[in-house]
This record gives structure tokens, C-alpha cells and sequence, in this order.
């Protein structure tokens, strides 16, 4: 049994479908790569994972266990098990670079602060912000406050890695150093749901592709597959327009 | 004019209408002060109660809502009015300064709730989102991430209604509170002159008036950072 498992799941924005019978498998330790043109649903998706949107139809499971998201207690656990990186940052702006990072490792977790915060170092370190520890968010670049983002999303321990387009809001030039944070976790094993449009770099560290439009999946498969011999004639047009430029 | 001024000057200042001066002093003092501690944590608690985000109750957020929008469009001095007959029918012996000060903090509480869901709204949705995410509660999210970042919006608009405030604890001499602009009433009739009357209480108004300008541009100093540019 996968990991996590997404069965017929559907979400809308009040009146507008976003989601439509999504199904869904991540294996522990895979890397999926969610792609399609905008407003497909790929981001929508993992809001719908850590519960920023309720799911209207449709179950989620952890391990094979359904989560609740009606469930206060549920709905903790889910975001215990989640954690996501997003395309703004979303960085605390009232807190240091460190603080950001120890901050709900501390306070929400309830961890040793000692410890905590030793960790929150290494990460910072290990993403090329060793100097930056007493910065505040707006000081940063953006391709800095992006790899804060991620240190902090790490800090949690999460299960599974949630990157909701962590490029799309940089600089062409500050894209490299954030791909190269995420290329080193890669190697590390974690599971991560990744969201993009960087296609090289999908290509590069995805176990496999989902092709999405239209709130739906709509071809599954290794990314050799998808972007070289695409199935379906949605996802032909699209890798036909992306590989183009 | 100054002759007469410089005649009467002892005897106003003379030791019981100090005493009396002294009273009325705290009067106001007493209002303004409880009336805007206690209005700013009731009026904060309104702003939370109606944040759908923070408190998923809808009864609570329209009890909240009406409650700003009706108690910030009745005058003060109907606003006192009606306390005073509140208590009345409700058969309670309370003493004047008990209306006024009720009155106050209710008008406070209104205006405070409506100051501080303003700064809660200035906050960008996405720092909301990755509090929600991280799975901060409620109240911790409010502490850590939301007010910090909402002091710079709530604190300018608040002193500059609390000394709006200070100064309309004056129409609670219309219901015989001996409180400054009641005791310069009372000693005008007495004789005195007006301008010595009316000029003590400008003086001691400024008294109070001054050093919560200078709390204020103390705390945006110290709470109002902003770390964005």
C-alpha cells in the first residue's frame, strides 16, 4: 500500500470545481512532481494535503489511515506529517531568520530549545545562510528567504515535503541556488510532492511526473515517459509548448 | 481684567477647593484610565471573536459585529443616558461615577475592537497560512506572529482615540459626575471667574493628555517595528 494515497478527491473554491477525482499514490522515500499549466490545480492540491482547504469529496490517507480534516485532532497530525515550502516564502516577517526556523520546533513541538536551535543552524548552514542568522526576512533576497523557507519546513521533521512552486516568484538567477537545496534533500531520501515549473529540474530529480489540467490527472508516469512519449493529447500539447522554448 | 484675576487667585487656589480640584482630578483620571485598559481588552477580545480564522463560531463573530457597529453609532452622552436608566430598571443602586465609567468602557470597547481587527487584517494572509500550517494555536499564532506584526497599525489610531476619549469623559457632568469640567462648573456658579475655572482644568485635561501622547510614541517606538521596508 502507498504511502499516501489520494482517492477521488474533489475541492472547490465556493462554487468553482478545482479538484476534480483526484487519485493520487506517493511511495515513501519517492519523489512525484506535480505539473501543468496554471491554474490546473497542482498548488490547490497540496493546500487541500495540509488542510487549507477542506476536501468535498473523496479520502486522503496516511499509511492507510483516513484523515479526518474535519478532525481537529486529525487534522494536527496531518500537518505533523506535512510540511510545506510556499511559492511567497510566507517567512515570519516579525522574526529573525533563526527564529523562523526554531520557532514551532520550540513552541508547537515543544522541543529543547538547545537542541532545536543547534539544529536550526546546521540547516541554515547547510543551505548556504550560515551568516544570516540574525537577519530579518526583508533583508534577504528572495532566493534566501526561499531557502529559509526551506530550512524551516525541515526543522519540523515532517514526513513528507510539500515545495508548492518555490521558483516562481525568483529571480531567474536566484533559481539555481534554491534548486540546488532541494537537489541535496533529494538525495537524502525524504518523500517530496513537488510542485513546478522548472521542467529541467523535474526532469532531473522526479521518480515520477503527475500531468494535471483542469483540476484533473490527467497522465501519470516516469518523466522520461511523460515528456518524451506523452500519452494523452493534452499532455502532448503542453510538453510540445514547454519543450519548445 | 488681571487685577481681578490676581484678587480672586488665593482664594481659588485656597486648600478646600484644592481638595476639591484634587477629586475631580481623579474622577477623570480614574475614567480615562480604567475606561481604556478595560475597553482596549475587551475591545481585542471582540476582534477575535469576530476573526473567522481565529474563531470558527459564527454566532460569536455576528454578536461581535453588531455590538461594534451599534455601540460605535450612538452618541456618548444617549450612550450614558441609557446606562443610566439601564441600571435603574434593573433596580441596582450604583453610584454615578459607576454609570459613567460603565459607559465608558462600553464606548471603548467598540471603537478598541474595530482598531485592533483592522491590524489583524493588515497582516498578509500567508503569515496566517504557515501559522495554520506549522500548527500553531490559535492564541499562539496571535502572540508570535499576528500582533507583532499588528501593533504599527492598531497603536497610532488608538492613543489618538484614547485622548479623544480622555476629553469626552468631560460629558459625564451632565449626569452630576464631579469630574473636572463638573468641578468648574461648580466653582464658576460659586463666583469665581470663568477663565480661572476653565483655565485650572485646560491645564490639568493637558496633564493628563500629554504623557499618554508620550506613552503612545513610546510604545510605537518599542511594539510598532516594522521589519518590512
Amino acid at each position: 500500500m502507498a504511502y499516501l494515497t489520494l482517492d477521488k478527491v474533489s475541492a472547490a473554491y465556493g462554487a468553482t470545481p478545482v479538484l476534480q477525482d483526484i487519485d493520487l499514490r506517493v511511495e515513501k522515500g519517492e519523489i512525484v512532481s506535480l505539473i501543468g499549466p496554471s491554474g490546473s490545480g497542482k498548488s490547490t492540491l497540496l493546500r487541500v494535503l495540509v488542510g487549507l482547504l477542506r476536501p468535498q469529496a473523496g479520502t486522503i490517507s496516511l499509511a492507510g489511515e483516513r484523515i479526518d480534516y474535519a478532525s481537529k485532532a486529525a487534522l494536527r497530525r496531518a500537518r505533523e506529517t506535512f510540511a510545506i515550502v510556499f511559492q511567497q516564502y510566507n517567512l515570519f516577517q516579525n522574526m529573525t531568520t533563526l527564529r523562523n526556523v526554531t520557532v514551532a520546533p520550540t513552541i508547537v513541538q515543544k522541543r529543547p530549545a538547545a537542541e532545536v536551535e543547534a539544529e536550526a543552524r546546521d540547516l541554515l548552514t547547510r543551505v548556504g545562510l550560515g551568516e544570516k542568522f540574525d537577519a530579518y526576512p526583508d533583508q534577504l533576497s528572495g532566493g534566501q528567504q526561499q531557502r529559509v523557507a526551506i530550512a524551516r519546513a525541515l526543522a519540523l521533521k515532517p514526513d513528507i515535503l510539500l515545495l508548492d512552486e518555490v521558483t516562481a516568484a525568483l529571480d531567474p538567477e536566484l533559481v539555481s541556488e534554491v534548486l540546488d537545496a532541494i537537489r541535496a534533500l533529494a538525495e537524502s531520501g525524504i518523500t517530496m510532492l513537488i510542485v513546478s515549473h522548472e521542467m529541467g529540474f523535474v526532469r532531473e530529480v522526479a521518480d515520477r511526473v503527475v500531468f494535471m489540467d483542469a483540476g484533473r490527472v490527467v497522465e501519470t508516469g516516469a518523466p522520461a515517459e511523460i515528456f518524451d512519449r506523452p500519452q494523452t493529447l493534452r499532455a502532448k500539447e503542453f510538453t510540445a509548448k514547454i519543450l519548445r522554448h | 481684567m488681571w487685577e481681578q484675576l490676581a484678587e480672586e487667585a488665593p482664594r481659588f487656589f485656597g486648600y478646600y477647593n484644592m481638595i476639591f480640584i484634587a477629586q475631580a482630578f481623579g474622577q477623570t483620571l480614574a475614567l480615562s484610565v480604567l475606561g481604556a485598559l478595560a475597553g482596549f481588552v475587551l475591545g481585542a477580545f471582540l476582534a477575535v471573536l469576530r476573526h473567522p480564522r481565529l474563531v470558527p463560531f459564527a454566532p460569536g463573530r455576528w454578536l461581535a459585529i453588531s455590538y461594534v457597529e451599534i455601540f460605535r453609532r450612538i452618541p456618548f452622552l444617549v450612550k450614558l443616558m441609557c446606562v443610566f436608566f439601564a441600571y435603574q430598571l434593573a433596580g441596582a443602586k450604583v453610584s454615578m461615577f459607576t454609570v459613567a465609567l460603565t459607559t465608558v468602557i462600553l464606548s471603548a470597547t467598540a471603537f478598541a475592537a474595530e482598531i485592533v481587527r483592522a491590524g489583524l487584517e493588515s497582516v498578509h494572509r500567508n503569515q496566517w497560512d504557515a501559522a495554520e500550517t506549522m500548527n500553531f494555536a490559535p492564541a499562539q499564532a496571535l502572540r508570535l506572529v499576528l500582533l507583532p506584526q499588528a501593533w504599527k497599525i492598531i497603536i497610532p489610531p488608538s492613543f489618538s482615540y484614547v485622548i479623544g476619549f480622555i476629553k469626552s469623559t468631560s460629558i459625564a457632568s451632565q449626569i452630576g459626575v464631579l469630574e473636572l469640567t463638573y468641578a468648574a462648573k461648580v466653582l464658576s456658579t460659586k463666583g469665581f471667574s470663568a477663565l480661572l475655572c476653565y483655565g485650572t482644568i485646560l491645564i490639568l485635561y493637558f496633564l493628563i493628555c500629554w504623557p499618554t501622547k508620550l506613552l503612545g510614541a513610546h510604545l510605537e517606538r518599542r511594539l510598532g517595528v516594522s521589519h518590512t521596508r
